[in-house]
């Protein structure tokens, strides 16, 4: 029983454990549950041998059991079966015994009338009615009333007194019966079989008992003195004393050779009373009758009568001294039998019937079958429960294995990220080693050629860091440490350094490109620059990958914006529209690329919405990268931003690349909450849309892009058949303050008379055939403007009218400080040329940012510090050092004359995040009080309305030191330690205005 | 000997040293460092190095002799050590203590030991190797030489 009650726990289990975590889940969602697993897990570890050897115990116990009981059951069917038997052959055998009992009883009756026929006809009368004859006959006649016996005889009392007178009356002396010393015990019918031939004359005795009647059949025995035969003597001596009838014990018949015995019964002369002595009746005694009975004879019509389908086998006994067997065959068979008491009425004698089946009985089928029966399906619930038990366990086993497989995949997840970090960054410090070698080889003595081939290693291993952070960036999105910034940045001069990066390659393959911010994007923004960069440089590295003719063109836009657009472009005649693009190329729409956009989909009419970035700090950007490349095929559309896809085999050969770029803006984007979307026609073109969420920068402290006054209030005329192109220059010039006009025909607008300067694009002049000399005759030559042409770098000098010198050259693509420069130089004349041609050298603006400025570096290691300072002093700075935090705290009380501070972040006593803590403590209390005008707010000259020193982290472990932890104890950034220009270039940036500039 | 050849000398022993992986990149940036301004820095700062280091190393050995080691601080000194190295560029007495501090964080008290004696073989090896380094150096200069390889 308890093996099922076990069974049924161990069944409930899974099923309430389950239950359990479904509302575990609910309320707390991971701590409990794993707890509770846990708990489980280890209860699990610590039962599960017992119950395994439980299991097996009970299972043998419930076999052997059900064995036992199987056993037992078919024991007791057997021996119902066997009891069932037994009583029926007792009643058989009864029944049998009765039956022979009654027809015994009834030949013993007519022996008794035979007897007392016998003393009425011939004792009681004289002389006697019966003669030997007469008997003879009437016994024969009789004989069917006395089925038993084959024959009768009589014999009578004489005594020796009377022996002559008998023999002489008879005619025949008194013969003695054979008792020879074989067969003493044969009575005179047997006698006179075999034996008695030779028969005596009787010796004398004092009495004999001479038979004078005997049936025909055993005449020979009269005259035979039945006293002399010893049975018979005993037999006649009994059956006179007792009265009644009396048998011998049995013998082989003469005749049948069967078994028989004989009956006596005594004539008396006189009725006697029942009561009378022994010695009355012998001596009242006359005569004696005899009856043989043949028993076998009788047994066997008994036996036919009751023959019935189960035989038996019958065996009558003499029992009065042994065992003498008077019917049945001697075998005594093995098995069940029943002994049924016989009566024959005479006392003196014993006799029983054995009765036994004749046929073995038959198997117990019934009981075998039953108790086999319930055997095996024993057994089969005994399997089944093992089986089931075995099952749960296996399951809980795979349950448990799946959750240790499952933890060790996910950590194996964390360590493929980890070691992808970890490898990248191990990566990146031998390639320093590379390129810094590299770098030191090119400053030796080297021809041109060797010149080449380093310069080409350089690079090769420049775009090798490049990948790497880019395996390091898919790595830290995929473990969800990727965070964005947020800080304030100008998108118009990203967008121009971005452009900038791609302008030598546009070169080289003849494309125009332009970018185009619309007016209603803010200056300035709070968001991840840097992030926004990657996005667009891999849009713009694509595009120009796979661009061969055309342009390129970058736009930002409000989405609301992006909405009038779409309106406009439904308007727009599809035949003008392709023409209305920068190159004139056929484009792929970019209303397609974003009309996807869930952003797009609310309501049908775009118009409906009320715009959420209006009503609050939250601008939604639309930037689309457009190229007139050969597109994306439609079967490879559906997995252009899954990771490591390409378009196919050979693309990657062509063009290189690993195909991870498009998959990480996308995940960018996402983290912007934006949606990246693009629409492609092969052989047109494709165009890359996305939108980033970013906030408007409230805080007036940061500086908004230098804008140039020197233009204000100047007029420009634009003259460009192509209205996008004008579009994109009218941009530009915008931006520096100059307002411009644009045309498609030059002649109509050249009688304005405040025109400063006319802007025509290179192909519009070629068109229109113009030259100098024709363009100056148009104007007055007090008025005549400056002429500017815009032109593509690779269209230079291939047409001798722009060597002209009265015309100003402008190299595409358009950049709002390239643009300043080159209209100073030809506006007011002079200025450093080719000073920001490029953007400036990374130390060289280092050093335009760093000179001068006061800046503590606080670290606990000497090497370290002097290290340190010695880079920043390389950039002009004046350094201090502090060599512990508590110093940096003291160097850092406010009011101070730093414009910076670069701190360690581990240090033994005070580590860079608490100096940071407190240092920001002080400022917090300081700047308190400059609210309330407690203390002056001149220090040295400076106005100071908020104290707040940037302090940078250095951290040898740029992974590990998480952005966030730097700036939750107020630190403004990190830079890695040993300091890496560009990253300090970077961070410095955010803080300090270039020197150069505001001088 | 001759300038050139003794320049020659040392920029072979320089590049061995890149090549041998006992110098990295950081080194460059800090011989680039050192200008008219400057003169010496580099010198400065690998002396430096040598007295810190040195001392620290000792320190290390006689922590790790004690009785009780305290290993918060011999982490601390490890730590400190790495620093140095990393900053003057001293790439294989970095690794090693990257190493030792990775024992550390697994708890490998026999495999931080193990790293005592391949630090003190490092430091030596840099020791010997810069301090023949700087005699070349000073040899150029004596010579009226310039140091090869320090121009950007």
């Amino acid at each position: 029983m308890t093996w099922f009650i076990i069974a049924g726990i161990m069944e409930q289990k899974p099923r309430i454990v389950n239950q359990i975590k479904l509302n575990f889940s609910l309320v707390w969602p991971e701590l409990s549950l794993k707890s509770w697993r846990t708990h489980l897990y280890n209860q699990y570890f610590v039962t599960r041998k017992v119950r395994e050897t439980w299991r097996r115990k009970l299972l043998l116990l419930w076999i052997v059991g059900w064995i036992v009981f199987s056993l037992s059951l078919l024991w007791y069917m057997n021996s119902t079966q066997v009891e069932k038997r037994r009583e029926t052959l007792g009643n058989m055998c009864d029944e049998r015994a009765r039956m022979l009992q009654d027809q015994f009883n009834v030949s013993m009756n007519h022996l008794q009338a035979l007897a007392i026929l016998v003393s009425t006809f011939h004792h009681s009368k004289n002389p006697s009615a019966i003669d030997q004859a007469t008997f003879a006959r009437y016994a024969e006649r009789t004989a069917f009333e006395r089925p038993l016996t084959s024959g009768v005889a009589y014999a009578v009392k004489v005594l020796h007194s009377e022996r002559e007178q008998f023999e002489r009356m008879q005619g025949w002396t008194i013969k003695k019966m054979y008792s020879s010393k074989k067969s003493t015990a044969r009575d005179q019918g047997d006698g006179g079989s075999t034996e008695v031939t030779p028969q005596e004359i009787s010796p004398v005795a004092y009495e004999y008992a001479p038979v004078i009647f005997a049936q025909d059949a055993y005449k020979h025995v009269v005259s035979l003195d039945m006293l002399s035969g010893h049975e018979d003597r005993e037999n006649i001596l009994r059956a006179r004393e007792v009265g009644k009838g009396v048998l011998t014990a049995p013998f082989p018949l003469v005749k049948s050779n069967r078994l028989g015995v004989i009956l006596t019964y005594a004539v008396y002369k006189s009725e006697l009373p029942s009561n009378a002595t022994p010695n009355e009746r012998i001596e009242a005694a006359i005569g004696y009758l005899g009856g043989i009975f043949d028993i076998e004879a009788l047994v066997d019509k008994l036996l036919h009568q009751l023959a019935c389908k189960q035989s038996i086998s019958v065996n009558v006994y003499d029992t009065t001294n042994g065992q003498i067997r008077m019917y049945g065959s001697n075998q005594t068979g093995r098995g069940m039998s029943h002994i049924s008491a016989l009566n024959f009425g005479d006392p003196s004698r014993k006799h029983e019937m054995h009765c036994r089946f004749t046929q073995k009985p038959p198997l117990p089928w019934l009981a075998i079958t039953t108790s086999f029966g319930t055997l095996v399906i024993a057994f089969l619930i005994g399997y089944i429960f093992s089986a089931t038990v075995t099952r749960i366990a296996k399951v809980e086993d795979d349950y448990h294995q799946m959750m240790e497989l499952k933890k060790r995949a996910e950590a194996a997840d964390v360590a493929k990220s980890q070691f992808l970090a970890t490898v990248s960054h191990e990566i990146r410090t031998p390639m320093n080693g590379v390129l810094g070698m590299l770098q030191m080889l090119m400053d030796t003595e080297l021809d041109v050629t060797q010149q080449d081939y380093v310069r080409t290693a350089q690079a090769s291993g420049k775009a090798l860091v490049s990948l790497i952070n880019t395996v390091l960036d898919q790595a830290k999105i995929e473990s969800g440490k990727l965070e964005l910034e947020a800080v304030p940045f100008n998108l118009r001069s990203l967008l121009d350094d971005t452009l900038s990066l791609f302008s030598g390659k546009a070169q080289e393959k003849g494309l125009e490109l332009a970018v185009y911010v619309s007016d209603q994007v803010p200056e300035t923004l709070v968001g991840d620059p840097g992030r926004i960069r990657q996005i667009i440089t891999n849009f713009m590295g694509n595009s120009i990958k796979f661009t061969e003719r055309g342009h390129i063109y970058l736009t930002v836009h409000l989405v609301d914006e992006a909405a009038s657009l779409w309106e406009v472009e439904t308007e727009t005649d599809p035949q003008s529209r392709t023409n209305n693009t920068l190159s004139g190329y056929a484009v792929a729409s970019r209303k397609r690329s974003w009309e996807n956009f869930s952003i797009f989909q609310h309501g049908s009419n775009p118009f409906d919405r009320p715009y959420v970035s209006s009503s609050s700090d939250q601008i939604t950007l639309i930037i689309s990268v457009e190229d007139t490349g050969v597109g994306i095929p439609y079967e490879a559309q559906s997995r252009i931003f899954t990771p490591f896809m390409q378009v196919g085999p050979s693309i990657a050969r062509i063009h290189g690349g690993t195909g991870i770029g498009l998959s990480i803006s996308k995940c960018l984007v996402g983290l912007m909450k934006g949606e990246i979307g693009f629409a492609s026609r092969p052989q047109i073109g494709s165009t890359f849309t996305f939108t980033a969420v970013l906030t408007r920068n409230r805080s007036n402290s940061t500086s908004s892009e230098y804008k140039p006054t020197e233009f204000y209030g100047m007029n420009a005329l634009i003259v460009d058949h192509r209205a996008v192109r004008a579009q994109v220059t009218s941009y530009h010039l915008r931006r520096l303050g100059i307002k411009s006009e644009l045309t498609t025909n030059l002649s109509q607008f050249l009688s304005k008379p405040s025109l400063n300067m006319v802007l025509i694009d290179k192909e519009t002049w070629s068109l229109e055939a113009i030259t100098w000399s024709n363009f100056a005759s148009m104007f007055t030559s007090s008025t005549i403007p400056k002429l500017f042409i815009l032109a593509n770098p690779t269209l230079k000098n291939n047409s001798p009218s722009f060597q002209d010198v009265n015309l100003n050259i402008i190299l595409k693509p358009l950049r709002a400080s390239m643009l300043q420069v080159s209209l100073q130089r030809a506006l007011f004349g002079g200025g450093d040329k080719g000073n920001c041609r490029n953007g400036v050298a990374g130390n060289l603006s280092l050093g335009s940012l760093l000179q001068g400025k006061r800046i503590l570096v606080v670290d606990d290691n000497s090497v370290n510090l002097r290290v340190a300072a010695g880079a920043l002093k390389k950039y002009g700075a004046e350094v201090t050092t502090a060599d512990s935090g508590k110093r940096a705290i003291e160097f850092l009380k406010p009011p101070h004359t730093f414009d910076a501070c670069f701190m360690d972040i581990q240090m033994p006593e005070m580590d860079g995040f608490e100096a940071t803590r407190r240092i920001r403590g002080m400022e917090a209390v300081l700047n308190d009080r400059i609210k309330r005008d407690e203390v002056c707010r001149e220090i040295n000259g400076k106005v100071i309305q908020n104290w707040h020193i940037p302090i940078l982290a250095m951290t040898a472990d740029v992974i590990q030191a998480t952005h966030e932890e730097c700036l939750k104890s107020g630190m403004d950034g990190y830079v890695s330690k040993p300091f890496e220009g560009e990253q300090l270039y970077r961070e410095v940036a955010r803080f300090f205005k270039p020197n150069t500039k505001l001088s | 000997m001759d300038v050139s050849m003794l320049q020659r000398t040392y920029t072979d022993l320089l590049t061995s040293l890149f090549r041998e992986g006992i110098l990295n990149q950081q080194f460059i940036e800090l011989q680039q460092l050192q200008d008219e301004n400057n003169p010496g820095f580099v010198n400065e700062v690998v002396s430096l190095f040598f007295e810190d280091a040195g001392r620290l190393i000792t320190e290390l050995i006689s922590n790790f002799n004690q009785q009780a080691v305290d290993y918060k601080k011999v982490d601390a000194y490890v730590h400190q050590l790495k620093g140095s190295s990393a900053s003057i560029g001293a790439e294989k007495i970095r690794s090693v203590c990257q190493t030792f501090r990775e024992y550390y964080d697994k708890n490998d008290i026999q495999g931080c030991y193990n790293c005592i004696q391949p630090l003190k073989q490092e430091f030596m090896t840099f020791k010997s190797k810069l301090e023949a380094l700087f005699a070349l150096e000073q040899q150029i200069v004596a010579a009226g030489g310039s140091i090869p390889m320090m121009r950007h």
